[in-house]
């Protein structure tokens, strides 16, 4: 998604359209939201966990569930969720194991998912959001590890497809308390929970390629009451937006119901993208009794003080924490400091640039101005460009020197991105040094002057902006290449002398 | 010499000595079990050409004293997986069935050049204690025809008795190998829960499983369990300790051995020859200069129940994934998913799984969990806890294996609660996972072995065969065989 | 009472001696995707209100300030590092499985929603 899109999404999130039949109640969401960890292996098996192989080629006898085979538990995995966890501001369980929840669906081979009950990664978290600029936390219940299923296509032929490539790639769950009140407030957590994870690097958390996932539980009451409504959960939510369009569908529906004096029963609702509406998938009744178990086949692990401050220690710095210091340490805007935190690819490439010695608010304009623009008109990521932090840099501080003029510049930055190196390099090979020197100057001036007696007698008669097409025959003279401030001085000088 | 006092070490030595070759052995072994079995129904299936492939290569290597198992024919449960050979649980569920890798006992059975001559009758899934539920017919008990092998691991009891092969692996969740080697006056020994690695084993209850020797001689059953045992990454219950040399130092004795004696181990319910003989047991024990105490054990007869919820309740979970699906049993013309679900599971299940499985899924149920699963894991932690005691001042526990000598087919199978009863004495050492063996104690008024059980203290296995062989040594019930 | 996704955890039902009815055994049965006839499901009834009662002398325990013990071993922290191997040939996969398409498992269709909450 371009820059600037992603910036209008996360900043102009108003509460706007709620409707009058609203005032009446207030509504209470809470999420679920699953996100898969970027590991090289899966959770309990050692088969690939990459997206989009061909299907059933990433597995093995573990993923099939085969009689006979064990789960082992991944330790890169389980070191990332506590990441996640204490990011997302969890207290970390010291003693945790596994249990199973027994269901039957050919995406689940063993007929049991591997999860966490009782003793979840993380617990008692929470994460800020700022809706219409005013600022909320909400709280996150929990935070726990299990392995994800495979995959079922539904055939027009009376058949289902199993893909069992998904089978065992690790799977945060990320449980949030009713704490929100909107769907604007769902909107904004979820945008939290997601520029936190990939902050710390865990997950692409990708909601296109179902790296995350949100279910959502809403209700609304009575302003006022204490008790909470009874609790619909939806389901098929697929991007940020439809979270809030169902969210914001769902409010309005039980309000009418509510208004009719109709009882909201408890149960699963399905968001229908098409129809922009949600209907009924199955009720209370039909929910399914999972006679969740430890599981005997791994043992309890412990998350010692030294591994969990190891883990602390490796968690990059945060973006409400880098905004913050871009701010005060800086002196940028707001509103750069935004921009640049968007991904963790631009905030690092920023204080890369800045730490190879460019002035701050020079290195923001690059890129938020040219950088971005020509990243977004070329399809590419930061990681995609020749250009170097460092070169960026001195590219920056050939132009604050006068060096190279700023038009130039734009010049050297799409050279360098293409084919990387040293501006400096590049500004010598091209020969595109700014001429500032008065004796290299001076002949041509001169010549100009010669060449327009009329120009001379307009200045002189009163128009100072003559010099203005003088300036431009010198520019030509040179290919752009005489510094415009040591040019005006010349000439001004040289006219006053005739 | 016979082929009952044929041994692991006896063939070795022979196939040293060239007096054997091992294709000698496994044509031999091929022709007794085409003989044998036509009355016995100790095997399932046959590993016929492979087995002669691999005994070739094995005669071409050559043989030293330091490989006892190269070239040896041995049986295999059918709840352990082997590559290429089909694996069945004795369950129609599996029928079909032939595993894509080999179980981690087949690695090492591999390594130490051992031949898997083929698979033999159990119980389905494990589950019995007579190999009466069995998907492939009755396995007979070679000492009375008209009784049964005991169970689950009767075919590998069986196959060893009568002469078949020389060594078995069976499976132990409940007494699986201790009771059959003891209904067949044979050694067999479950280890220490996590010595022997799990990978491979088709799961019955993942937290009591072990797979474990089944021999004539003390001496062959710690070869063997030498062998197949040590650390498996890919099972992380299996334990990361060094395997002792278990055949070393058999010669020890137990003079001076503290040897703790539960009261409860002789109560109600067990047969009066099989008290008396494992008495006469423990008295010899004594002549061989161990100090033998009486000590309580009051909660073991809640080993039962417990371990009843607990082991049902996992296999309710580890046989959800015979669904099917990927492998196994598929029902035939199904109208839906669903349909598929119910009818292959109802189909491919014979009726002691079912009546595990529905009470597993009971146990653990909304609304039953705290009152069954969960006070079943309390109780486990009791009995477990009382067992730690007595192993903190003894070197080892002795008692009777099962409550009786092999009773007659139908007997027991008729009243599951009867058939779980029987269970009494070697259920509470899963239920703890301690190591427990059976070895040969006598006979009672009907000619039928008793077997005597040494449980010893965690990873003590060393010291359990140290007493068995002294054991052994000063009787001579390992001496007779079936007629 | 407290439950987290329809298992309760905290209800204890140290009386549990009520025998089990044809109804439950049939839930247990559809949770355990088993199905039984009348006659098999009356005689099952009947030998599983036998197993019960024997199962209910565990209240003869006190299992008050007793943990639980779940596992056959007391071993912690045994993990493996995350490192891959490539997956397993799928035709080799595929030699139990009744019926394959393009690469996928071929099972019949579902129709109800089914568990799509992992």
């Amino acid at each position: 998604m371009p820059l600037n899109k992603q910036l209008t999404l996360a900043t102009n999130i108003q509460s706007k359209g709620r409707e009058l039949h609203m005032s009446k109640y207030e509504t209470v969401i809470g999420l679920e939201v699953h996100v898969e960890l970027k590991t090289e292996s899966k959770m309990f098996s050692p088969s690939p966990a990459h997206f989009g192989a061909e299907p059933n080629t990433n597995t093995t006898v573990i993923d099939w569930g085969y009689p006979g085979v064990l789960p082992v538990m991944n330790r890169g995995a389980i070191a990332e969720s506590i990441k996640a966890a204490v990011a997302l501001n969890c207290e970390i369980n010291p003693v945790q194991s596994f249990d199973r929840k027994n269901y039957f669906y050919p995406d689940n081979p063993k007929a049991y998912q591997i999860t966490q009950l009782d003793q979840p990664i993380g617990e008692h978290g929470y994460v800020e959001i700022e809706v219409d600029g005013e600022k909320k936390k909400i709280g996150i219940t929990r935070l726990h590890l299990e392995e994800d299923a495979g995959k079922n296509i539904h055939g027009t032929d009376g058949s289902s497809y199993v893909d069992l490539n998904r089978q065992g790639t690790a799977l945060m769950e990320i449980v949030s308390e009713p704490d929100m009140r909107s769907p604007e407030e769902a909107y904004a957590y979820l945008e939290k929970v997601k520029e936190i994870i990939l902050y710390t690097g865990v997950s692409d958390v990708k909601m296109e390629e179902g790296s995350m996932r949100c279910d959502a539980n809403i209700s609304i009451r009575p302003f006022g009451q204490d008790e909470f409504g009874n609790k619909v959960e939806i389901k098929n939510l697929n991007s940020f937006n439809f979270v809030r369009r169902g969210l914001a569908y769902e409010e309005k529906r039980q309000a009418k119901e509510l208004d009719a004096d109709k009882e909201i029963p408890q149960e699963t609702r399905r968001y229908d993208e098409a129809a922009s509406k949600t209907t009924a998938m199955r009720g209370k009744e039909g929910s399914a009794d999972y006679r969740y178990f430890p599981e005997p086949d791994m043992p309890v692990f412990t998350v010692s003080e030294e591994w969990l401050s190891e883990i602390t220690a490796s968690i990059p710095e945060l973006p409400v924490s880098r905004r913050a210091r871009y701010i005060a340490d800086f002196d940028l805007p707001e509103y750069d400091a935004m921009v640049l935190t968007l991904t963790p690819e631009m905030s690092n490439y920023f204080d890369a640039t800045v730490t190879a010695g460019a002035d701050a608010k020079q290195a923001s304009n690059w890129l938020m101005g040219e950088v971005s623009a020509y990243l977004n008109e070329e399809n590419k990521a930061l990681a995609d460009i020749k250009l170097t932090p460092a070169s960026l840099a001195e590219m920056i501080s050939l132009i604050q020197d006068g060096t190279i003029s700023s038009k130039i510049g734009k010049q050297v930055f799409k050279a360098l991105a293409e084919d990387g190196g040293s501006a400096k390099a590049y500004v010598e090979k091209e020969g595109l040094v700014q001429m500032s020197n008065p004796d290299q100057l001076l002949p041509i001036i001169t010549e100009i002057l010669d060449n327009n007696q009329q120009s001379i007698d307009d200045y002189k008669a009163g128009k100072k902006r003559a010099t203005g097409f003088l300036v431009g025959q010198i520019m030509k003279a040179t290919k752009g290449q005489a510094n415009p401030g040591v040019v005006n001085k010349l000439l001004v000088e040289e006219i006053n002398k005739r | 010499m016979t082929r009952f006092d044929e041994t692991i070490r006896s063939l070795n030595v022979q196939l040293i000595a060239g007096e054997v070759t091992s294709v000698q052995l496994i044509e031999n072994a091929i022709a007794r079990i085409k003989e044998l079995d036509a009355t016995f129904n100790a095997f399932i299936t046959l590993n016929e050409e492979a087995a002669l492939d691999a005994a070739k290569a094995s005669d071409a290597k050559g043989y030293t004293a330091d490989r006892p198992l190269q070239g040896i024919p041995l049986g295999i449960k059918d709840n352990i997986v082997t590559k290429d050979l089909k694996t069945t649980a004795a369950s129609k569920m599996l029928n079909d069935f032939v595993p894509i890798y080999n179980a981690g006992v087949m690695e090492k059975l591999e390594t130490a050049g051992a031949i898997a001559i083929g698979k033999l009758n159990m119980d389905e899934f494990a589950m019995g204690g007579s190999t009466e539920t069995s998907y492939f017919g009755n396995t007979l008990n070679a000492w009375d025809t008209a009784r049964v092998p005991g169970g689950s691991s009767g075919g590998s009891a069986a196959a060893v008795a009568a002469g078949e092969v020389v060594a078995s692996l069976g499976t132990d969740t409940g007494g699986s190998i201790r009771q059959p080697a003891s209904f067949n006056g044979i050694v067999g020994m479950k280890p220490t829960y996590g010595r022997v690695s799990r990978w491979g084993l088709i799961a019955f209850a993942s937290s009591l499983d072990q797979i474990g020797p089944m021999t004539r001689t003390v001496e062959d059953n710690a070869i063997l369990l030498e062998a197949i045992s040590g650390h498996d990454q890919r099972d992380s219950t299996s334990a990361d300790l060094a395997v002792p040399n278990y055949s070393a130092n058999l010669n020890v004795g137990v003079k001076g051995k503290k040897i703790a004696v539960p009261k409860e181990f002789f109560g109600a319910g067990i047969d009066e020859s099989v008290q008396a003989k494992v008495r006469e047991a423990i008295e010899t024990f004594k002549t061989l200069g161990a100090i033998v105490e009486e000590v309580e054990m009051p909660l073991n007869k809640y080993g039962i129940p417990a371990y009843y919820v607990i082991a049902s309740s996992e296999a309710s979970s580890n046989l959800q994934r015979f669904d099917g699906v990927r492998y196994g049993y598929r029902a035939e013309g199904v109208k839906n998913l669903d349909d598929l679900y119910l009818r292959s599971r109802s189909e491919g299940f014979g009726m002691e799984v079912k009546r595990r499985i529905m009470l597993g899924s009971f146990s653990l149920s909304s609304g039953y969990y705290d009152a069954y699963f969960k006070k079943a894991a309390k109780v486990r932690r009791l009995i477990t806890d009382d067992f730690k005691r007595i192993f903190a001042d003894y070197d080892l526990i002795l008692g009777p294996v099962s409550t009786s000598t092999a009773y007659k087919f139908g007997e027991k199978s008729a009243d599951p609660v009867e058939m779980y009863m029987s269970d009494l004495l070697t259920i509470p050492v899963n239920l703890a996972g301690l190591p427990g063996m059976s070895v040969p104690a006598g006979f009672d008024e009907d000619g039928l072995p008793i077997g005597l059980q040494i449980i010893g203290n965690y990873f003590a296995e060393e010291t359990m065969y140290q007493a068995a062989y002294a054991f052994e040594q000063a009787t001579d019930f390992s001496d007779k065989h079936p007629e | 009472m407290i439950e987290y996704k329809g298992m309760i955890l905290s209800e204890l039902k140290e009386e549990s001696q009520m025998a089990i009815s044809e109804e439950e055994v049939k839930h247990v049965a559809q949770l355990s995707k088993l199905s039984f006839d009348e006659s098999e499901l009356h005689g099952f009834t009947e030998s599983f209100d036998e197993i019960l009662e024997m199962i209910n002398q565990l209240d003869e325990v006190d299992g008050s300030n007793v943990e639980g013990m779940f596992r056959g071993t007391d071993v912690q922290n045994v993990m493996r590092e995350d490192k891959s191997v490539s997956g397993t040939e799928r035709e080799l996969l595929f030699k139990n499985v009744k019926t394959t398409k393009d690469g996928f498992i071929q099972v019949p269709t579902i129709i109800d929603g089914g568990e799509d909450d992992a």
